[in-house]
């Protein structure tokens, strides 16, 4: 019987794949549903298992399963892995996903399962540590901590109890490299989290996932329960969020698994220190927790190897947005921005010239082709204004408006704000009915009030478009400075880079130069 | 003295050992874990702040407060930021400011501007704020979106909420959390929508809100405010007082506009209540210039007269001279008098000086006889202090609560946020009531053992914990050698040992699973520090005596006495009860708890007053009724008590009080005892005087005079008076030459005078050479009396027992917002929480009698009957009823019995066996007596002045 291998990815089923699959065992065929390979271009995918190794063709449809399967099919990709756009992948901890079954223990352990955790095993809770520390591995959820200190931290705190928290709570737009693991390699994740626990001396983790993200709740919660005898005495539960962006920030993620309103916390105290239920904890992203298992498999060097200055071994970057081959391409840091656009991205899908690129999400910054020279990596983005974030990338072509992107980035963080903090709280409306304003190119004249005969000191002059663009970078320093957390923190990243780089956009004002100190 | 604000420091105390850091390079060593804030306010640098306040802890919302640190990058917020050594911090730069502008430039973008006809003109932080941080012109403009349709809330009868004027803080709901423990406020909705919101968006009095007044104390702007401010206008003066509510003995400022009061807050520095409150305190004062307020004194011939008002010359003339004639007619002892736990020290030892001295003979009593009569009693025999053993700020070190005949969240609300405070941090809980109390689960607060026991079993439960305690060797046997009677211990331990002592053997007694019991006592024996905490379900039994000592039992053979955390608290009920036992208002003894066969102590006072006294006990307010009946007993001086309304089987109250020919009665109202009165003298309230109050923890306070007497004489001033008339030589000119012959006289006061109270703030007895600042813990290296005694508590139903005619039991107990008879409160806007008395039936007994939640039911016993509404929960477990008695209509004290304690006559209010029964109005006795008090009430006009 032939085996052919459907993914049961979610954007996957999206596309058609579970029709795929049922034409395929209609067909006859011995169907393996794995998780997504990752270049959405081809999907629905259908790998067909030969002597040659699996051949993939894509994109696909139900009634081409003859036509697959008989090799004639005119969308054929292949060997998979030697696709352009995975040749220069480098899947330390994408490896697994797309390949196998994400719930079959037989298959995770074939494909070098578990030897993270017996080599975590045979390590004493700080070896553990340092080998964390030595691959250079930092957070992979945007703030780029090193892992290894937070795992230090949280070892060193005495406590009676210590939790692992996993954030799951992928919000960002334009990423999903979070939900590709969870659905597509489950036990790498639960892997990661074992190890975690070992090293700091917890014994019970949770995996926060947003409600979003049904597939991935239902997987790794089977996945969970499967492995929990693997991981004994370690034990995991999955959570499931509400809906709220800003629980995806650590400290209101933990009031959310508290059961309290998520908002965020003021720091100090550390979760490192005072965490979950008070306790010392390790709150890292998925990516970070399922790149130990390699890092302890392979050891650290091999992990950091890989990478570019301070950034080390790979990055999981997920290319969205208007660019021919969306998907997601872990590769090395180091590599450039223009080359994951236009080489593995393959420039837009509407075949117009790039005209800007968001990078880390919908609060990360926009760069112009210009900057397209920049390497991915931390301290490189830092320095030109910008973050890597989780790394999602969104490309824009030439017919977007800047000043829209930036009225977005406003409006974001004016619906998903929590409210605790008055620059994002107030902050966020304001800028949004400021943008509008420069868009208009209709400054603020004196309001009702202002001109009543009692108010003697407000202004009754009309204001100027440059007052209201200073007032815009006003805010949006009060916000990046004032603000508790990164979201309203990191709001003015995406309007200030809109208004740098595309200064054309607003209301047709020359941008001010940044306000001299 | 002047208005000044409480200085606010931003944060709490922290305290660790000292760091030293520089704040705009003034050096500064400060505790480690102190916020850069609160050092910065040590030194009088004031940062400017919004969300944080020093009652709660830092949030770090606001993002006024940030601050630069040298070798820091960005701006932390000073109030979430712990000092470190050698920190630097700037706390002004040019960046700084502009910051900060701009985060006062968002909030009043979103903010009414009319600040001079608001409320909280010049007491409101955001002004405040606006102007420290220089903001001109808000360039948002005000037109943005905003909240200012927001409709206010006014239906707390005491403060407004007003959601423009918010600023969503939070400290209002961090105080609710924190300082509170209700959980009633909220932030609903979030980002730009966020509100404040009470329960689920309710209005705040339909909330599960109990109006304490922490969220309007911490509402930095007028969004919540109390409406006297509203309505007056600001204070210009404050004056620190003490609450003349409960036993836990809050202070206060009473913030005043000349003679007007427009507030009062809970003062910060008060050690009792470290600046929380609750609803009476805060707010229930409005009795003080209440309509019913008598402020003349009036006499009559015979109780079915109307009163006439008269001259202070006429009145006190004519007491002293029915007195005397009384005691020439019809002996020396035939006259006595009844000293108010609601009157001060100085008050209430003049009473029984008066007594003593003037009468010539002991017959003196208290309301303690009603209440905490066993406690004396009990703790004196088995820890040689009649007296609770510990400060309340003891319960933050307590692992393990126990909690029996008490209802701390009604009765003791600002000691109970405290104990919620330790349980939400960890201790546990053991709650011992027949009925399941908020305290067995309220938010964040699971009982860890709730013994639901039969009421009038508690002598049983508690030795069958000490059975469990002794047979699985869980004594601390140490401390016992160490600390305790040997002898007595070993008798003890073979009593409790007995099987028959077991909770197996009194489970069908109990109704307590022995389970539970036994579990229980093993918490209690070895979850560390163990504190009980006890109220009126302890000693209001025939066997209240036993059950203060079995409950010391416990804590000697576990060790649980003589250090923080632990220890044995009676939660007393009146503000000053513990004064008015202190000052020697017993019959049998004189101030400080000496007998009075004990000549010594008689001799002190005999040379200090110049007379000799008798030596022999007289009688208690009991006896003294009975005496009344039989005619041996005429005349009787009752200040500040209301007997009738609550002493038990008031008939026989009644009836005594009308055998009498000269019943005087002072107080603030014509309260149902001055029915039966023939002289009533105007009674001052504790705003009108000065004085000291006592409070549960044996903390001595002082009660200040912040307004004129409006009926002309503080309380202490008319004993004087009667005093002077009857032919005493009595020249106090102020209180505290009162109090200065009471520390001549009582050697546990010898170190107190008002010099060290207003120095000090207060003072726990003993306070004397060997403790010149006073003894928050008692019994620290010793007992008082030497060795710790265990006695031997053998449990002995009570006679009052269920039958066919009545096979249901009474308990009875307060709620938060009434206070005892209700005579303050009812005259307050307190009654819009609790308006009747409401008999609580459980669904089974209410199905079998046919009564529906609402419904009018009649309750009978053997003393009496009386009627009253019915609500039905399973808070009450099936046969069990519990009703309040704040309310004379009900007459709850119609039906209690005249069974009481056999060591101290305290009343068994606790245990009444009762028929339950559908009724359609009010019973005969209520009927009559309604008609009697209105025609005992009639006062006749006064002739008009020359």
């Amino acid at each position: 019987m032939t085996r052919v291998f459907v993914s049961r990815d979610m954007a996957s089923v999206a596309l058609g794949a579970d029709d795929l699959a049922q034409a395929f065992a209609r067909a006859g065929c011995e169907v393996v549903r794995t998780g997504g390979r990752g270049l959405f271009a081809i999907e629905p995918l259908v790998e067909v298992e030969t002597s040659e190794g699996r051949i993939a063709y894509g994109p696909v449809g139900p009634r081409d399963a003859a036509a697959v399967l008989d090799g004639t099919h005119a969308n054929r990709v292949g060997v998979t892995a030697e696709h352009p756009f995975f040749a220069r992948q480098q899947r330390f901890t994408f490896a697994r996903c797309g390949v196998i079954d994400p719930l079959s223990l037989a298959d995770y352990a074939e494909h070098g399962g578990w030897k993270g955790l017996e080599a975590a095993f045979r390590l004493s809770p700080q070896e553990v540590v340092d080998a964390v520390k030595a691959s250079g591995l930092r957070g992979r959820g945007g703030a780029g901590f090193p892992t290894g200190i937070k795992w230090q931290t949280v070892r060193d705190a005495e406590a009676d109890e210590k939790f692992i928290v996993c954030n799951a709570d992928e919000g960002d737009s334009g990423t999903f490299a979070d939900r590709m693991l969870m659905e597509g390699d489950p036990y790498c994740l639960i892997e990661g989290m074992a190890i975690a626990g070992h090293a700091v001396g917890a014994g019970h983790g949770y995996i926060y996932i947003r409600s979003e993200y049904p597939f991935a709740v239902r997987t790794m919660r089977d996945a969970v329960a499967r492995s929990a005898g693997r991981i004994a005495p370690f034990t995991l539960e999955v959570r499931v969020g509400a809906g709220a962006y800003v629980c995806g920030e650590e400290t209101a993620l933990l009031d959310s698994i508290e059961g309290k309103r998520g908002q965020v916390r003021a720091k100090p105290p550390l979760p490192a220190i005072e965490g979950l239920f008070g306790k010392p904890t390790v709150i890292n992203n998925v990516l970070s927790l399922a790149a130990v298992p390699f890092i302890l498999s392979e050891g650290a060097e091999a992990y950091a190897e890989v990478g570019f200055g301070r950034s080390r071994g790979t990055m999981p970057v997920q290319i969205a947005g208007n660019v021919r081959n969306g998907g997601l391409c872990e590769i090395g840091f180091g590599v450039t921005l223009g080359e994951l656009v236009n080489e593995i991205g393959g420039g837009t899908a509407s075949g117009r010239p790039v005209r800007a690129v968001q990078v880390g999400g919908p609060l990360g910054a926009y760069f112009p082709p210009a900057m397209f020279h920049l390497p991915f990596d931390y301290e490189a983005f830092a320095a030109a204004g910008g973050l890597i974030g989780h790394a999602g990338i969104t490309v824009f072509d030439d017919t977007v408006d800047m000043a829209r992107m930036a009225r977005f980035a406003m409006e974001f963080c004016a619906v998903e704000s929590c409210g605790k903090c008055t620059p994002c709280r107030i902050g966020s409306t304001r800028g949004v009915e400021l943008i509008d304003r420069i868009v208009a190119g209709a400054p603020r004249g004196a309001g009702m009030l202002e001109i009543m005969p009692q108010m003697r000191n407000a202004r009754t002059a009309a204001r100027t478009q440059d007052e209201e663009i200073a007032l815009l970078r006003d805010l949006c320093d009060t916000m990046k400075f004032g603000s508790l957390c990164a979201l309203g923190g990191f709001t003015p990243y995406p309007v200030l880079s809109a208004l740098d780089h595309f200064p054309e956009d607003f209301g047709g004002a020359s941008a001010l130069p940044e306000a001299a100190e | 003295m002047t208005f000044t604000r409480e200085k606010d420091f931003g944060t709490p105390e922290a305290m660790g050992a000292a760091v030293s850091l520089t704040i705009d390079g003034q050096e500064v060593s400060v505790p480690a874990g102190t916020s850069i804030m609160r050092a910065a306010a040590m030194v009088d640098t004031a940062i400017p702040k919004l969300c944080a306040t020093d009652s709660l802890e830092s949030f770090g919302s606001c993002r006024l407060c940030l601050v630069e640190v040298e070798g820091r990058s960005g701006y932390p917020a000073s109030c979430t930021t712990p000092v470190a050594p050698g920190m630097a911090v700037r706390t002004q730069s040019d960046r700084l400011r502009k910051l900060r502008r701009g985060v006062m430039e968002l909030y009043i973008s979103d903010h009414p501007l009319d600040c001079l006809t608001c409320g909280a003109n010049g007491d409101c932080e955001l002004q405040d704020m606006a102007g420290a941080v220089g903001l001109r012109d808000v360039r948002f403009g005000y037109e943005g979106e905003n909240h200012l349709e927001g409709c206010k809330d006014e239906s707390n009868p005491y403060f407004t909420f007003d959601p423009t004027k918010c600023i969503v803080c939070s400290r209002c709901v961090r105080a609710c959390d924190e300082t509170q423990g209700t959980l009633a406020l909220t932030v609903d909705g979030r980002g730009f929508a966020s509100g404040i919101s009470a329960s689920q968006d309710e209005s705040f009095l339909s909330s599960e809100c109990v109006s304490c007044g922490a969220c309007v104390q911490a509402c930095p702007t007028s969004a919540l405010i109390e409406k006297t401010v509203i309505e007056i206008g600001t204070p210009d003066r404050a004056v620190v007082t003490t609450c003349a509510y409960c036993g836990v003995g809050c202070t206060f400022r009473a913030e005043m506009r000349g003679e007007e009061l427009v507030r009062m807050v809970p003062w910060k520095e008060g050690k009792a209540n470290h600046g929380h409150s609750c609803v009476k305190g805060r707010f229930a004062w409005g009795y003080a210039q209440h309509r019913d307020r008598i402020l003349n004194p009036m006499m009559r011939g015979s109780v079915d007269e109307p009163w006439r008002e008269v001259s202070w010359e006429a009145a006190i003339a004519r007491v002293a001279s029915e007195f005397r004639r009384l005691q020439k007619e019809h002996g020396a002892r035939a006259i006595g008098g009844i000293t108010s736990s609601r009157c001060t020290n100085e008050e209430t030892f003049l009473v029984q000086k008066l007594v003593r001295q003037g009468f010539g003979n002991n017959n003196v009593d208290t309301c303690a006889r009603v209440c905490h009569s066993p406690t004396g009693y009990g703790l004196k025999t088995t820890f040689g202090t009649s007296a609770g053993t510990q400060d309340f700020d003891s319960v933050r070190h307590a692992d393990v609560i126990l909690v029996i005949g008490a209802n701390p969240t009604d009765g003791h609300p600002v000691f109970a946020s405290r104990m919620k405070k330790r349980l939400r941090e960890g201790a546990k809980l053991i709650v011992v009531d027949p009925r399941r109390i908020d305290m067995v689960r309220s938010p964040h607060i699971e009982a860890a053992f709730h013994l639901p026991l039969r009421p009038g079993t508690n002598v049983a439960v508690l030795t069958a914990m000490a059975h469990v305690i002794v047979t699985e060797g869980l004594v601390n046997e140490t401390y016992v050698r160490e600390r305790c009677d040997t002898d007595a211990y070993a008798e003890w331990a073979e009593f409790v040992s007995e099987p028959a002592r077991s909770p197996e053997a009194v489970e069908d007694l109990t109704g307590v699973p022995a389970a539970d019991l036994r579990a229980a006592a093993r918490l209690y024996a070895t979850g560390g520090n163990a504190a009980i905490y006890y109220g009126l379900g302890v000693t209001e039994h025939s066997q209240g005596s036993s059950t203060v000592m079995a409950i010391a039992n416990l804590a000697m053979a576990t060790g649980n006495v003589g250090k923080d955390g632990v220890g044995v608290n009676p939660l007393r009920g009146q503000n000053n009860v513990q004064g008015a036992c202190d000052m020697g208002s017993f019959p049998h003894e004189l101030s400080g708890y000496r007998h009075v066969s004990d000549s010594a102590a008689r001799s002190l006072f005999e040379r200090d007053w110049g007379v000799s006294l008798d030596p022999e006990p007289g009688l208690r307010i009991p006896n003294m009724l009975d005496a009344a009946t039989d005619g041996a007993f005429k005349g009787i001086f009752i200040q500040g008590e209301d007997i009738l309304q609550s002493d038990p089987n008031t008939t026989h109250v009644a009836a005594g009080l009308a055998a009498m020919e000269c019943v005087v009665v002072q107080d603030l109202f014509l309260n149902e005892t001055a029915n039966y009165a023939h002289v009533f003298l105007p009674g001052s309230t504790f705003l009108e005087k000065d004085g000291t109050f006592t409070n549960a923890e044996r903390r001595i306070q002082r009660v200040r005079k912040v307004m004129e007497p409006k009926n002309g004489y503080a309380d202490w001033e008319v004993v004087q008076l009667v005093a002077h008339a009857m032919g005493l030589d009595w020249n106090y000119t102020h209180p505290s030459q009162i109090m200065d012959e009471i520390a001549r006289l009582t050697p546990t006061f010898a170190g107190v005078n008002y010099a060290v109270l207003d120095q000090r703030g207060s003072l726990q007895w003993p306070v004397n050479a060997a403790a010149p600042e006073g003894t928050p813990t008692m019994h620290i290296d010793h007992f008082v009396r030497g060795k710790g005694n265990f006695v031997v508590t053998d449990y002995v139903p009570t006679d009052e027992r269920t039958g066919p005619r009545f096979p249901l039991l009474l308990t009875t107990g307060r709620i938060l917002s009434q206070y005892n008879v209700g005579a303050q409160t009812r005259r307050t806007a307190n009654v819009e929480w609790h308006e009747e008395d409401r008999l609580e039936i459980h669904p089974h007994d209410a199905e079998n009698r046919g009564i529906r939640d609402g419904n009018w039911v009649s309750l009978r016993s053997r003393a009496g009957e009386t009627t009253l509404r019915a609500k039905i929960t399973d808070r009450v477990a099936p046969g069990v009823v519990y009703t309040t008695f704040h309310h004379p209509d009900t007459q709850a004290n119609v039906i209690t019995t005249d069974f009481s304690d056999w060591a101290t006559n305290c009343p068994e209010y606790k245990v009444t066996a009762v028929q339950v029964m559908p009724s359609n109005g009010p019973s005969d006795w209520q009927r009559s007596y309604r008609a009697q008090a209105e025609a005992s009430r009639r006062i006749e006009p006064a002739e008009p002045a020359e």
